[in-house]
């Protein structure tokens, strides 16, 4: 066998092996989805009772309270940004860390300075290697998000907030993680979840109107109650939007693996056989030159 | 008329159903409701709450914490488990 014939078939060897690589990763992510899908509905008859609960108090009451209010002693701004913890997903986190630096150039531009919160071991290498700081970082499970992680994230977020300016309080918080649409389509998304802005009437169209609520205790206690909650389970669908929606672009993209791995067998197999061919063509013609020779001798 | 009551928290619904009443820690003072209840939102502080359902055996679950919110017979309430476990021993995946 030809020097050449062989080196093809190694190509066609090793893609062969990376393509079933990527097809086992395409089902895992496959798989994983529904899941991630089915934690997030089951998520949202929560985050519906706390919505309706909060717009309640709104409407209501006009109680002033230290989260939805404006700071103005201090000019940090905390942002979290949620990326996944590998890759092989395509442009997922890519996407997500260029909105991220767009917000920030954009807060820069305001003045502010930028305390960075990063979920996620991408974005943790990330900014590591642009040597940014990074004042705390979750990784691990971005695939499928605890509970306790999203809490944890929740109480430091709002300690930070609650912080006076010269321990690093921070006056705002925006969230950047990437939102769920459907299989094909997921969009990186900015939030600003404190201080919150409580629209009066927030409450989704086609719902019966709030009722004259009794406060027990008192609205403030009510509200302190609240707004944490809020806060942290708001917290907890953008992990949970970001983790189904990690797996769709790993998933979109790893069946683009196959398909160009499935493109440079074919590629290669095509050119084995050419060379194939053409070895035998040039020993049956020296063969036959030979034969005249000796034959013409 | 029976209540509507749902049972939630953060990751799952625990129990949902219709009920004839429920007792609920409230910051200061147990509060019972019955059908008919005035709208209350509630803070809960940790203790049992009790759900005494139209049919079958009552529900109790420890809380370590929550609000109950009370709006023409619908009764919502947000709890912090003490426990992860699930009552109906349907462990989430």
């Amino acid at each position: 066998m030809g020097a050449q014939q062989r080196i093809y078939k190694q190509r066609i060897r090793s893609t062969q092996t990376l393509k079933k690589m990527f097809r086992a990763m395409e089902l895992i992510a496959a798989s994983r989805i529904g899941k991630a899908r089915d934690r997030a509905v089951k998520a949202s008859p929560y985050a519906r009772a706390i919505t309706r609960a909060v717009s309640a108090v709104a409407t209501h009451t006009d109680v002033q309270h230290p989260l939805t209010t404006e700071r103005t002693d201090t000019t940090r701004a905390a942002v979290l940004i949620v990326t996944a913890d590998r890759g092989q997903a395509g442009a997922y986190s890519a996407s997500v860390l260029r909105e991220a630096e767009r917000l920030r150039l954009q807060l820069e531009d305001e003045g502010k300075e930028v305390a960075l919160y990063v979920t996620g071991r991408r974005g943790v290498s990330f900014y590591q290697f642009r040597r940014r700081e990074i004042v705390q970082s979750w990784t691990g499970n971005s695939d499928s998000p605890a509970l306790e992680t999203a809490q944890e994230i929740g109480n430091t977020l709002l300690d930070a907030f609650q912080a006076p300016a010269e321990d690093g309080g921070v006056a705002e918080l925006h969230v950047v993680f990437t939102q769920f649409k459907s299989m094909v389509s997921q969009e990186p998304q900015v939030i600003r979840l404190l201080p919150l802005e409580v629209v009066d009437g927030v409450a989704p169209v086609g719902e019966k109107p709030l009722p004259l609520y009794e406060f027990e205790p008192s609205p403030e206690a009510v509200l302190d109650a609240l707004l944490p909650r809020y806060i942290r389970s708001r917290l907890f669908n953008a992990l949970l939007q970001a983790a189904a929606s990690e797996l769709a672009a790993r998933q979109r993209a790893m069946n683009t693996a196959t398909k160009n791995a499935e493109d440079i067998i074919r590629k290669y197999t095509r050119l084995a056989n050419q060379a194939r061919q053409a070895e035998i063509t040039q020993e049956i013609s020296e063969i036959v030159s030979g034969s005249d020779a000796l034959a013409a001798s | 008329m029976p209540l509507k009551v749902e049972m939630v928290s953060a990751d799952r619904t625990w129990w949902s159903g219709e009920a004839q009443s429920v007792g609920a820690p409230a910051a200061d003072g147990d509060l019972g409701i019955l059908p008919g209840h005035q709208p209350v939102l509630a803070v809960l502080r940790p203790g049992t709450v009790r759900v005494r359902p139209s049919g079958g055996e009552p529900v109790t679950m420890d809380i370590s914490g929550g609000f109950l919110s009370v709006d023409s017979d619908d009764v919502t309430i947000v709890v912090d488990p003490t426990t992860s476990e699930d009552p109906a021993g349907t462990v989430e995946n």
